[in-house]
């Protein structure tokens, strides 16, 4: 029942909001059509935390400790950003950037992209979370150009081509999959259920899984921004309008590691060895090193975040890779404060590229002057995401450079590398921006409080100090991932 | 009697190949003919033409050298040797256990090789001219053209024509993805080595249009009436050979000739639906700019190839 | 080899036939038609081999790809065409016979990686799985070597095509429901692309993919 109110709602939502979303009471439709979804995952995960894992709807549903987690977090920051995007849109629809038809499908197609977020994360059929991966990307991609400008569209085409192509791959990744589970299972839809791959995964064939997961790395690894897949990431995200960077940046990244971690495990039971593991490795190692050093020459502020987003799921991959309870703990925890840390950043970048008229970080200044909470509140972002204590996102990073100290001492110079570049490169460019006089092409805007403050909050209070059911649940999860 | 008819065939094909390619040459003139609707000037007209040629003067240029005087009886003994290697009536061919595939191919070369030269020999620029877009056009057909000979040869294991054709026409039939590619493949080479359109127009009378004409612009006389024979032998021979790789069924087997007239019936039938096939792809298509050549024999070089790999995966 | 699984190879040819062609054909009509000539025969494929292997589910698929790829999705880049008034001819990346030799090494390649599959199949239709992989690599091969938008589209859907006879070939067809879900998702992106050419039209009045590279230099 939880469940269909969960996904009916924004489903629901996005046809309502296809014929009235210009209407002066949209904003307002969308957050409380997000805010339904968020009391119905809070449900849920209260459900599963105390009764354990769920299947429902003839098996076509799971819900256990790590996707209901997921689930919480995508449905808390959609509201938040729904929030935020009531008094962001309403400017921008103001200024004239948006048309009508603009916003209507602005509304329809972001309670959409939650339903296909949602619908991928409870679904128990390995084909049915392609489907709603692929539904996902859709969503947005004539989001990414709805300014129309001319870098807009090419953004959105690099968008749609590069990520087609990377899921395509994941499809036949998923297809491999399904031969290889078929053998075992018989046909039908019986052998692409996660419950029962799961059974069964010590006789699936290792050759072919290993063939199978290439394919899903290829595949969903581009949908995560891991480098070298990455090249449509810094457009997309900094293109589109504000509330839709901060969602791709913060749910979408999560979701496609989420598939990627899940079709991990099935390898590694099969296969015995450390192949998978080893492969995320390196490609989550090679994406932190190559946005960081990206990072010391961005001239606009959206790359730039955008960028730190590559760096930090390379971060969450490495540690997945890696595996062992510290580091699956620590990149648990990672996904959750870099959701929150992210978009938060994104809400205040949105509002200061807003107040300036422009993206690029020489032009924007004095935004402390200007308007305190936008400016503090980038600096406190800036802080968080860098690693700094006391916010969430040190104890992530400290948890999983402490594992690769033990288990690949090797590596750990390159990720302290990494980490150590991102920060001078990260704290270089905000500095200018959020000191000094309040400069003329500056004008006043109204911020949205509530999001920004809360997601900040969150991460100050995960850092100092976690909540017990957070970290049990952290535990359960981490124990599923073995 | 079985001793002697392997040279009985051997004769019969090479009447055959002298005679009856001027008829054919005559026959495509003639459904040419009836598709532009003109009156056509007869089955039996090339034979007329070449009669009038060898009683002609020969003209020749005075720094011509001995290769121009030698090329046409070359190119006219290579023709015809190749003449009586190709299983066109009967597998059953003396010459076979010495000849294969890549020795046919390498006749043709050798013919064309000294056409090649015996135009830049006056040193006239429509020679050089045409000598130099005719070697554009082999040095992509051969490598082609081998390719689709090795892909038949493939399913017989063997490049002996004689065996290929063997294999064929009297194993079990099966249909073959990896012959329907070497098919194709087959008769795009065969439009560029034959140099009809859209390669090479035959018919043309403007020198910068001409490939294989501008060759042999200089040969006037017996020189030219054997030049003009032996290509008419080839496009007869190219034909035949397509015949004899992918439809060989009705072919007399070895030591069969009581079987031969019915094959000699069979072969004019397929001659008689080559001819027309032929002009419907020369009515059908224009001839092709000289740089669109390369794209030409690249598809058919890639068909070949293409046959050969779905012969390893789908066989 | 029975009669059934002759056919069945001999359409597995013609489906990677017309992928090259799609590598090398330079008008856009002529584009249009060989997609929907692949989508037929892929279409009869998976008929066939339901027939065979008497999968009844593989009926409805095959109608489905027959209604989706041969009908639905030409008529909809053929109306795209004519109101975009494209005409002429496409130019590529490389030249047609470097492509076409990079046709045939991914051919050889995608032969290469699948030898374990053909190994452990036990399908009437293993072989053609080596021709279902070199079908994607060819239509990635196109969008990468093509230049203008409507072609890369074309590219995307035949790599489409490629995935879907890879699922015949390996596994008899994926189940139902997941046959639905990706043929759903690929009309919506069938929808996407074309409102996608109209704006790319509007902003830089032509189709020309090169155009938009700014954001590249402007890093």
């Amino acid at each position: 029942m939880t469940l269909i109110i969960l996904l009916g709602v924004s489903f629901f939502a996005a046809i309502v909001l296809a014929f009235v979303g210009d209407r002066r009471f949209a904003p307002e439709i969308n957050i409380l059509g997000s805010a339904a979804t968020f009391i119905a995952s809070v449900v849920l995960a209260v459900h599963v935390y105390y009764e354990g894992p769920m299947i429902a709807g003839r098996n076509f549903f799971f819900v256990d400790a790590f996707n209901v987690y997921l689930t919480v977090l995508t449905a808390f920051v959609s509201m938040t950003t729904a929030i935020f995007s009531r008094r962001y849109m309403r400017r921008e629809r103001e200024h004239g950037r948006v048309s009508h038809w603009g916003m209507r499908f602005y509304h329809a197609m972001f309670q959409l992209f939650i339903f296909a977020m949602l619908l991928a994360l409870l679904t128990n059929n390995i084909g049915v979370l392609w489907i709603a991966m692929e539904l996902a990307t859709l969503s947005t991609v004539l989001l990414v150009s709805l300014y129309r400008t001319p870098r807009a569209i090419e953004a959105a085409w690099k968008y749609f081509i590069l990520c087609g192509v990377g899921i395509a791959q994941a499809l036949f990744g998923t297809v491999l999959l399904y031969f290889a589970a078929e053998k075992v299972l018989g046909e039908g839809g019986e052998a692409l259920l996660w419950t029962n791959l799961i059974q069964v995964s010590g006789q699936l064939e290792p050759t072919v899984l290993r063939l199978a997961f290439v394919f899903l790395m290829v595949g969903y690894g581009t949908k995560v921004g891991l480098v070298p897949l990455h090249n449509w990431l810094p457009d997309a995200h900094s293109e589109g309008p504000t509330p839709i960077s901060a969602v791709l940046s913060g749910l979408l990244l999560n979701i496609a590691l989420y598939a990627l971690v899940r079709c991990k495990v099935l390898v590694d039971l099969s296969t015995g060895t450390n192949m998978a593991g080893n492969m995320m490795m390196g490609f989550g190692l090679l994406s932190i090193l190559v946005a960081s050093f990206s990072l010391l020459r961005r001239k606009d502020i959206k790359r730039l975040f955008a960028y730190s987003s590559i760096e930090h799921m390379g971060i969450a991959t490495f540690a997945f890779g890696l595996g062992g309870p510290i580091a699956t703990f620590g990149a648990l925890l990672h996904m959750l404060v870099h959701s929150l840390t992210k978009s938060s950043i994104f809400f205040t970048v949105g509002h200061a590229s807003q107040m300036h008229g422009t993206q690029e970080m020489s032009k924007i200044k004095g935004l402390i002057k200007g308007n305190p909470l936008v400016g503090w509140g980038l600096v406190f972002g800036v802080m968080a995401i860098v690693g700094m204590p006391p916010f969430g996102v040190f104890t992530s990073e400290f948890l999983i450079l402490t594992a690769t100290m033990k288990d690949a001492p090797l590596l750990a110079p390159l990720l302290l590398l990494g980490l150590g570049v991102a920060f001078a490169a990260l704290f270089r460019r905000v500095q200018p921006m959020i000191s000094g006089a309040v400069p003329s092409n500056q004008k006043p805007v109204k911020a949205s409080h509530i999001p920004i403050i809360l997601h900040m909050v969150l991460v100050l209070i995960i850092g100092i100090y976690m909540p017990n059911f957070l970290s049990e649940w952290f535990h359960t999860a981490v124990g599923l991932l073995k | 009697m079985n001793v002697f008819s392997p040279l009985f065939v051997m004769c019969l094909q090479f009447i055959a190949v002298l005679f009856a390619a001027p008829a054919f040459a005559g026959w495509v003139r003639m459904v040419k003919c009836w598709f532009q609707g003109r009156k056509s000037a007869g089955l039996f007209q090339p034979y007329r033409d070449i009669f009038k040629l060898l009683h002609k003067d020969v003209v020749l240029a005075e720094n011509a050298s001995w290769i121009f005087r030698f090329t046409p009886f070359l190119v006219f003994g290579t023709t015809v040797l190749a003449g009586v290697i190709i299983p066109i009536l009967s597998i059953d061919l003396p010459l076979s256990a010495t000849a294969d595939a890549i020795a046919l191919v390498a006749l043709f070369t050798i013919a064309r090789f000294f056409t090649a030269l015996a135009g830049l020999d006056i040193g006239t620029a429509f020679g050089g001219m045409g000598s130099s877009r005719e070697k554009t056009v082999a040095s992509m057909s051969e490598p082609a053209m081998l390719m689709a000979i090795f892909t038949v040869s493939l399913v017989s294991q063997s490049t002996s024509i004689s065996h290929m054709v063997n294999v064929i026409a009297h194993g079990e039939f099966v249909l073959r993805p990896s012959l329907a590619f070497a098919l194709l493949a087959f008769i795009l080479i065969a439009l560029a080595e034959t140099g009809r359109i859209p390669v090479d127009n035959p018919a043309t009378h403007l020198e910068l249009t001409m490939i294989h004409e501008a060759m042999i612009l200089e040969y006037s006389g017996r020189h030219l009436a054997l030049i003009e024979w032996a290509g008419m032998m080839k496009l007869f021979l190219f034909t035949t050979l397509g015949i004899a790789l992918f439809f060989p069924w009705g072919i007399a087997a070895a030591g069969d000739i009581t079987f031969l007239p019915v094959a000699i019936l069979l072969l004019l039938i397929k001659l008689f639906f080559a001819g027309i096939g032929l002009v419907l792809i020369e009515t059908g298509l224009a001839k092709m700019r000289l740089f669109r050549i390369q794209e030409f024999l690249g598809s058919a070089f890639l068909f070949a190839t293409l046959g050969l790999l779905s012969y390893f995966m789908l066989e | 080899m029975n009669i059934a699984a002759q056919i069945n190879s001999i359409l597995a040819a013609l489906v990677l036939l017309t992928a090259f062609g799609l590598l090398v054909q330079r008008r856009i009509y002529g584009l249009l038609h060989l997609f929907a000539w692949q989508g037929l025969f892929l279409s009869i494929s998976t008929g066939v081999v339901g027939y065979v292997a008497r999968q009844h589910h593989l009926y409805i698929s095959s109608i489905l790809t027959l209604a989706l790829k041969v009908i639905v999705l030409p008529y909809i880049l053929h109306t795209l065409i004519v109101r975009l008034k494209i005409h002429k001819e496409v130019e590529t990346v490389v030249n047609i016979p470097t492509t076409m030799l990079m046709g045939i090494a991914l051919v050889i390649f995608s032969y290469h990686l699948t030898a374990p599959i053909r190994e452990l199949s036990t399908l009437v239709t293993r072989s053609t799985i080596a021709v279902a992989l070199a079908t994607v690599m060819l239509g990635l091969l196109m969008m990468i070597t093509r230049r203008h938008a409507v072609t890369q589209i074309i590219g995307f859907l035949a790599m489409e095509n490629g995935l879907f006879f890879a699922a015949t070939s390996a596994t008899y067809g994926m189940p139902l429901v997941v046959e639905l879900g990706v043929g759903l998702d690929i009309l919506i992106a069938a929808f996407i692309f074309g409102i996608f050419f109209f704006h790319i039209r509007e902003t830089f009045d032509s189709l020309d993919v090169e155009q938009m590279a700014r954001l590249k230099e402007e890093e």
